[in-house]
């Protein structure tokens, strides 16, 4: 559809090695719409995280990024890396799965969240800082201007993950790609991170292999296996009336924890 | 990867060669090394092809014998470190408690001299000759292996068949020599080798200042030590013997890498 | 940081015992009357009667360690053999030649070996990092006092542009020469650890443009535990100067030690190796307290 935000056709992510080929992504299709919060459901090595790099250009040699993703019509993948670089952070960002060594050791938070509005806004230094402060705040980090000043081992792990979101979310991005945001973290940290994503006013792919809380979350799932996407639809579909086997497998293995499925 | 495999083989093969040298040392020879012939300061020629140091000796001989006494002092002098460093390490590791503390102290008390002065004070006191440097270099180079060892034994010790052992009775000592460093030995092997290189080096060091292998026994750092006051009037005598000691170090690191890569299947 | 620093120095405790204890019992085993040890042989029968008892050489060896430790703590070392002054005098006049070869070199071959080490990991696999492989490798494989031997021969006698002696140039041309290699892989090995950090990938996801993601991000998490190398590399650069001081001439410490080594001027051996490990530990301590100002996991306590 033409008003799709993100638009990727037959994407594959292939890695070479020693001659042998290690198929992360197979001939991926998937559409986001503006507005919408989107699941990505898989167990580990389905290739889930390849997808989610691939859409922000950085798989790394010795893998390579085949097919089409389009971004507001336009194809990523044929953008010079300068414009990409520009992408990353302003319209597209991502937060990553492990808070404990996302974030550089050696800076304080303030300044890792202050450094993207000096790069993409050419913002001062105090204007960055205090746009960081403000951030810490969204993310309901109490006393955001004396916490800005302290380093990340001085978080806890959930507080670490809000600062991740803080710095993700720092220029308004009309994507906020989640790749695994709660998985390093224990069951009450989940939900307050779950809860932080619920109030950002942007499109979020949430990836995750844990579909209870994906459905928590997003309004349309795809479950991939693989490197391919088997199913996807609305959430109360899929959780309902799952069609593929291996869906269907992943829906019942999270029977018993009580979805809400009226989200949707 | 594989040119990692390419310089470990050029290393080996390096290596093998000057083994074989050193140990037919008498049949490759052209001279005996030490006897004195008419021409002094003679620059290398068809007769002598690395020409004659200041007495008249034939420096490719001197070369030759001088290898087989380098090379055997760096394989005692490791086997020395290596007999030391080893032990402390298994007791240190495997026992841990009191016992790894003061050998830890003291290995820390070692680290803190500047080994070759330590070495040199220590033939001070001593009359050096080929003997007391194969101890005295063995006896200060221990100490990396002794923390290797030991943090070999720390990982090691914890694993099942360490329990299992332990399970059917058998002694600490059957447990630490049978069964746990056979288990830790790719890096010790390694190490090994390293230490070889760094023997080489030390005991040329040692021969160079006189406190080492004394002459008229040939070795390469004391052929350097001759040469000092014909650096100008016959450079051969300190360039080729210096070369030789940057193969033979060069050799026994690319094997050493080589054993590393070899030993470790990790990318 | 401050139970950090007190915990450090009360290491050092069993550290000063144990180097006092193996100099003492090393020189100990020199054949001959112990007063030699501390006398010059040509003195007078008053003098080694004062001696004497000064050093308890009458004594066992036991009581002899302890009044050898307790004129050490005061820096008293005796007396030079060859030239009768107070030892301690002779190193102190020495110690700044020697500190100075040693700054300068570690310093030239920090700035060498930095960039060289960055580029090289950055640029993993390249021409650039391969041949820098091999040539540190031959580097390493060079005895330091035969590049000495070299340098003198070609640029100071063959090419006469430094004098052979008492001039710095050349002999810290050899330690960096020398030490280059093994600090620039060290360096390279950090930094690739670091590359391979997730928050690498991060600050690239930020959209950070790369050099910022090398040089602030990358570099600054590996010059740290470049500090700690300082402290590792003292007991190397203190043998490899004294080795070099000796064949240029150069009026430092290391010259002083191999000159009493060959004329078995058995208390200036032992002031030189005593001081040496002293300034070794007392580097090391700086270099640990070093690390704990730049890493900020251990300058600021955790919190929550």
């Amino acid at each position: 559809m033409e008003d799709n935000l993100l638009d990727i056709k037959k994407l594959s992510v292939h890695y070479f090695n020693k001659g042998n080929i290690t198929k992360a992504v197979e001939n991926v299709d998937l559409s986001i719409q503006k507005g919408e919060t989107v699941g990505l459901v898989g167990e580990s090595g389905c290739g889930k995280s390849s997808l989610a790099l691939a859409i922000l250009r950085l798989i790394d040699p010795p893998g390579k990024i085949y097919g089409e993703i389009k971004w507001k019509g336009r194809n990523l993948l044929n953008l010079s890396s300068s414009e990409m670089r520009e992408m990353r952070g302003g319209d597209i960002s991502m937060v990553f799965q492990d808070p404990f060594s996302a974030l550089n050791p050696v800076f304080n938070v303030g300044e890792q969240i202050a450094e993207v509005f000096r790069v993409h806004q050419g913002l001062s230094r105090k204007e960055a800082w205090d746009n960081a402060v403000r951030l810490l705040g969204l993310v309901h980090i109490a006393d955001p201007e004396q916490r800005a000043n302290d380093y990340p081992h001085q978080f806890s792990g959930g507080m670490k993950q809000r600062v991740a979101v803080a710095m993700a979310y720092a220029l308004s991005p009309d994507l906020l790609i989640a790749d695994e945001p709660t998985t390093a973290l224990d069951v009450t940290m989940q939900k307050s991170i779950l809860e932080l994503l619920k109030e950002l006013k942007t499109t979020i792919l949430f990836i995750s292999h844990n579909i209870a809380l994906v459905s928590e979350l997003c309004g349309r799932i795809c479950v991939m296996q693989d490197g391919r996407i088997v199913e996807e639809g609305r959430t109360v579909d899929i959780i309902n009336d799952p069609k593929d086997a291996y869906t269907a497998k992943l829906v019942n293995s999270f029977r018993e924890i009580n979805l809400d499925i009226n989200r949707s | 990867m594989l040119k990692k495999n390419k310089l470990a083989m050029f290393g080996l093969i390096l290596l093998s060669m000057l083994v074989i040298l050193a140990a037919f040392a008498p049949i490759f020879s052209p001279y005996d090394p030490n006897a004195i012939m008419e021409d002094h300061i003679a620059a290398p020629s068809m007769k002598h092809l690395f020409g004659t140091d200041d007495l008249g000796r034939d420096v490719l001989s001197r070369l030759i014998f001088g290898g087989r006494v380098s090379l055997s002092v760096a394989v005692i002098a490791v086997a020395v470190s290596l007999t030391i460093g080893v032990l402390l390490g298994c007791i240190s590791g495997y026992y841990g408690g009191i016992l790894d503390e003061i050998i830890m102290r003291f290995t820390d008390i070692m680290l803190s001299f500047p080994t070759i002065f330590l070495i040199l004070a220590i033939q001070s006191v001593l009359t050096p000759n080929i003997f007391n440097v194969m101890i005295v270099i063995g006896a200060t180079s221990w100490m990396g292996i002794a923390r290797l060892v030991r943090g070999e034994f720390l990982a090691l010790k914890e694993r099942e068949f360490v329990e299992a052992a332990r399970a059917i009775g058998c002694s600490n000592f059957r447990v630490i020599f049978r069964h746990i460093l056979p288990n830790s030995l790719p890096p010790v092997i390694v190490a090994g080798t390293l230490g070889m290189a760094g023997a080489i080096l030390t005991e040329s060091a040692l021969s160079f200042l006189g406190l080492g292998v004394q002459p008229p026994m040939a070795s390469w750092g004391n052929m350097l030590m001759d040469s000092q006051s014909y650096l100008l009037d016959a450079p051969w005598m300190a360039i080729i013997p210096g070369l030789v000691i940057v193969l033979a170090v060069l050799s026994l690191y690319f094997v050493g890498e080589g054993l590393r890569e070899g030993l470790n299947p990790k990318e | 940081m401050k139970k950090y620093i007190i915990r450090r120095l009360i290491q050092l405790i069993p550290l000063l015992i144990g180097i006092s204890l193996i100099t003492f019992f090393v020189m100990h085993m020199a054949p001959g009357d112990p007063t030699s040890l501390f006398a010059d042989p040509n003195i007078k029968p008053e003098e080694l009667a004062r001696i004497r008892t000064n050093w308890g050489l009458d004594k066992p060896v036991i009581v002899q360690y302890f009044m050898w430790v307790k004129n050490a703590a005061k820096m008293d070392f005796g007396y030079s053999y060859i030239s009768g002054k107070p030892v301690v005098d002779e190193i102190l006049e020495r110690l700044p030649a020697t500190l100075l070869l040693m700054s300068v070199s570690f310093f030239l071959i920090l700035l060498i070996s930095i960039p060289v080490g960055v580029i090289s990991a950055v640029r993993k696999g390249s021409l650039f990092d391969n041949l820098f492989t091999v040539l540190s490798f031959v580097f390493m494989s060079i005895p330091s006092f035969w590049l000495a031997l070299i340098f003198m021969m070609v640029f100071s006698l063959k090419l006469e542009w430094f004098p052979p002696f008492g001039n710095l140039v050349l002999p810290c041309a050899v330690m960096v020469t020398s030490g280059l290699a093994g600090i620039t892989r060290y360096q390279r090995a950090s930094m690739l650890e670091v590359l391979g950090q997730e928050y690498i990938k991060v600050a690239r996801a930020k959209g950070l443009p790369e050099y910022i993601v090398i040089f602030k991000h990358a570099l600054r998490n590996s010059l740290i535990p470049i500090v700690t190398l300082l402290g590792l590399s003292l007991p190397d650069l203190f043998g490899g100067a004294f080795i070099i001081e000796t064949i240029f001439a150069w009026p430092g410490m290391g010259r002083l030690g191999v000159s009493a080594v060959f004329s078995r001027n058995y208390p200036v051996i032992m002031g030189i190796t005593t001081l040496t490990a002293l300034l070794i530990v007392l580097g090391n301590l700086l270099a640990d307290i070093g690390y704990a100002f730049v890493d900020p996991r251990i300058r600021y306590a955790e919190k929550k």
